[in-house]
């Protein structure tokens, strides 16, 4: 009898010891990681932060090189000697791909791991579903993604694009490029495509373009056949397909567009959604020619970018590319950093919100401040797809454009901004 | 008379896509009532194992070819992991549904995590455990009575090949750094590019037939040709339709049922090797190629009926077409004399709204035929 349970206890101890190793040896993702501390001293000498981003499931493809420019941010950082003479250490936490699991991995790092800063989430899903918890918690999160706008957070810093600084330049690029031109806006079925396009109808409307048509494919969906037949009906002599679609998505649209014998010479299109990262995926065939606007691509000719993309060469690989989210995530470390230091704590998350105003980095896509609505002025630039899948910027402007989170296109934002330097205006006041 | 063709061509290349997915698990489900909740991820397989053939042959004079190569390649590999799936899961639980349905299910997510992370130092860590774990094994029970020892032996040898394999992947690891870490796929969607003879398409008018899926039509047809032709004219293809009918009665006769149960298992799973290449042309390669399509798999078994070929055939086209009618706004100049009616049409044409409309018709069906188009007749369905 004895003998029989402690057998069983030995083999479920076996199984148990055997299983957590492969476990720990296939899925080291998901685990604690001190990038580059040579010993911390007793007492946990380290400044916690937390990574929040998806490791599994449909996002995890985007989200992991944000993962890997962060952590590469962090890591500098580090080899520099650290934040106020400590070393930093990252918390990496698997969203999942799923935004009930965000909120919960958010409130885990803030509550159980007491990190002093979040960096994480790509989709807009994932960001709404965190937004109050970092709110109830008065917690701080640097969101690296270029979004619909529309928001405006005393708890988030955004460091990608807001729509002025993307989807606005665009268009009127296209306008100007293209004069005359219908336009068929074609996105994935959820938040971020659906206000976009809303807000480029606004645009439209008010400078005298012309849509012809508008499609959203459910996300993930790969049959786009009728949406082609529909773009050929609606502009059988050529137009402009403004493109919002994310994910697999976009390799369907794209190859069967050839397919259909519907090239950029006739039917150009811009993407909001494209980087160097998905041309890899997408295959540079079926892309060539066609426009992306963004902050940043690994193309930009700054002295910052050199320095970028050969240090990430080198720690990821040679094959590897570099995009505007990833430069995104590494600026928000960086600017993170220097409000730390200028607010000479890290704890006070208070006294960090209000040094990070007004922080100016010299980032790979140029300078970049941190303005009093907790965006970034960014510069805008517009990429045609070049033989070897990365852009040849053929538009940039001359300088950072402000941010504004508040649309002025759509009527029910329109007049409104955003400022946290100031207790009295907040987050959505109405200019005079 | 240019409409009428796009809409017939939209609408059959859109059913002959879902009739490839589906033909596999059409089998197999009408076989052995197993519900492959893996049968996406081996169409993955089957994208990765294109993708993998391009690669190969890209700098040889086979290249303009590769896709040949690459749907028997396809079809092998597939056709022996869903041999693999059989033997090692599936058989176990014959005749109970739920658990298949929730095991296959499992499979499924361990065969994306796995495309996701397999690299070098994944193969050889698992490749040096399953060595020495197995290994001693079969030597254990080859000089004694493993039986007496088994407890002891997983207690002992379980941890201590795992620490092995953990230890030398890690060595190595280190010692070759990025070219031995480096996933092989990685989490990015890979790119497989249609041969240069596939791109473009066949200009009717103003219209023009992508060559590709003109390739996938032709493709779904041979493949119910052969399909059709094994099972009708093998001998094999016989025990597996005897065994469909009445499996206790063919075993009593002989056929070894087992067997039966396998190669129908890895036929359904080549199919989908096959199905995989073909959408790879189509879309996107990556560990979720395989969720994209099925759901609207399922539904072309269910609405077809199960069992029957002809129903999954008729099921496809007619889901295919709905479609494309709905979604392309085809209808609208039919029957949108009215104003209000062209309203309501427009409304329900994107792509979203065509799936929820088409979703909502297959629920109405199958309220006035559960069984579906061709229900098998007879008193064995019930298995």
């Amino acid at each position: 009898m004895t003998r029989g349970i402690r057998r069983r206890d030995f083999i479920v101890f076996g199984s148990v010891a055997a299983g957590s190793i492969l476990l720990k040896a296939c899925g080291g993702e998901t685990t604690t990681t001190t990038e580059g501390s040579p010993s911390p001293a007793a007492g946990g000498e380290t400044i916690k932060v937390g990574i929040l981003h998806s490791l599994s499931g449909t996002m995890a493809i985007s989200e992991k090189s944000v993962v890997d420019s962060t952590m590469m941010a962090i890591k500098e950082i580090n080899d520099a000697g650290g934040v106020l003479g400590k070393q930093i250490e990252a918390i990496q936490e698997d969203g999942a791909s799923d935004w009930p699991t965000f909120n919960e991995k958010a409130k885990k790092l803030i509550q159980q791991d007491k990190v002093v800063a979040v960096f994480g989430c790509w989709t807009s899903a994932s960001r709404k579903a965190v937004l109050p918890t970092f709110e109830a918690e008065d917690h701080m999160l640097w969101y690296p993604v270029q979004y619909e706008g529309q928001e405006c957070s005393k708890n988030i810093f955004y460091t990608g694009a807001a729509p002025n600084q993307q989807i606005e330049p665009s268009v009127t690029w296209l306008m100007e490029q293209y004069p005359g031109k219908p336009f068929f806006l074609v996105g994935s079925d959820y938040v971020f495509p659906r206000t976009a396009n809303t807000i480029i109808k606004a645009q439209l409307a008010a400078k005298g373009g012309k849509v012809v048509g508008e499609d959203y494919i459910p996300l993930g969906g790969t049959e786009v056949t009728p949406i082609i037949s529909k773009i050929k009906a609606a502009m059988p002599d050529g137009g402009i397909i403004y493109n919002s679609l994310n994910g697999d998505s976009n390799v369907a649209f794209f190859k069967q567009l050839q397919g259909a014998g519907m090239g950029p010479d006739k039917y150009p299109s811009m993407s909001v959604s494209i980087a160097e990262e998905e041309v890899q995926a997408i295959g540079v065939e079926y892309l060539k020619g066609h426009f992306a606007a963004w902050n940043y691509f690994q193309t930009v000719d700054t002295p910052a970018n050199k320095v970028f993309v050969a240090n990430f060469k080198k720690m990821y690989g040679e094959d590897r590319v570099v995009n505007d989210p990833m430069e995104a995530g590494y600026i928000a470390v960086n600017i993170w950093k220097q409000a730390v230091e200028k607010a000479g704590t890290a704890d006070d998350l208070n006294k960090v919100r209000m040094a990070a105003l007004g922080q100016t980095f010299d980032a790979p896509e140029g300078n970049v401040t941190m303005e009093n609505n907790h965006h970034l002025s960014k510069w805008v630039r517009i990429g045609k797809v070049r033989d070897d899948g990365l852009f040849e910027i053929v538009y940039s402007t001359d300088g950072p454009v402000a941010p504004l989170p508040w649309n002025q296109f759509v009527p029910e934002t329109k007049g409104f901004a955003c400022d946290w330097s100031d207790p009295a205006k907040g987050g959505k006041f109405k200019m005079s | 008379m240019t409409q009428l063709l796009e809409a017939v061509f939209g609408g059959l290349s859109i059913g002959s896509v879902l009739l490839l997915s589906a033909l596999g698990l059409a089998i197999v489900f009408g076989l052995m009532g197993v519900i492959n909740m893996a049968h996406g991820e081996l169409m993955m397989l089957g994208a990765y194992t294109t993708f993998v053939t391009q690669n190969i042959l890209k700098a040889t004079p086979l290249a303009p070819a590769y896709i040949f190569l690459a749907l028997i390649a396809a079809f092998l590999v597939t056709a022996l992991v869903g041999l693999l799936l059989e033997r090692t899961v599936v058989r176990f639980l014959y005749g109970r549904p739920l658990e298949t349905l929730l095991a296959t299910w499992g499979v499924s997510l361990i065969l994306q995590q796995f495309v996701r992370s397999v690299s070098w130092q994944f193969v050889t860590g698992l490749g040096i455990f399953c060595l020495l774990y197995f290994g001693a094994q079969s030597l254990l029970a080859w000089k004694t009575d493993f039986d007496r020892v088994r407890n002891w032996f997983i207690g002992i040898m379980l941890p201590l090949s795992a620490i092995i394999a953990l230890v030398v992947s890690n060595v190595l690891g280190n010692a070759y750094k990025l070219a031995f870490t480096k996933p092989w796929f990685g989490t990015q969607g890979v790119d497989v590019t249609a041969p240069q003879w596939l791109r473009g398409g066949l200009v009717i008018d103003t219209y023009q037939l992508p060559y590709t899926r003109l390739f996938i039509i032709v493709l779904t047809i041979l493949c119910l040709i052969a399909v059709y032709w094994f099972l009708n004219q093998t001998a094999w293809g016989l025990r597996i339709r005897a065994v469909t009918q009445n499996r206790a009665m063919s075993a009593c006769l002989g056929i070894p049922t087992q067997k039966v149960d396998a190669i129908t298992f890895a036929l359904g799973s080549g199919l989908a090797g096959i199905a995989g290449c073909a959408v790879a042309l189509l879309g996107s390669v990556s560990s979720n190629t395989g969720q994209a399509y099925i759901v609207d798999t399922f539904m072309v078994v269910v609405v077809g009926g199960v069992g029957k070929l002809v129903g999954s055939i008729v099921a496809a086209g007619t889901i295919g077409t709905l479609s494309y009618v709905i979604g392309s706004n085809a209808l609208s100049p039919l029957i949108g004399f009215n104003e209000q009616i062209k309203a309501v049409l427009e409304f329900f044409a994107t792509a979203s709204m065509a799936k929820v409309v088409v979703f909502a018709l297959i629920i109405v069906f199958l309220q006035f035929r559960p069984a579906g188009l061709f229900p098998q007749k007879g008193r064995t369905v019930d298995a």
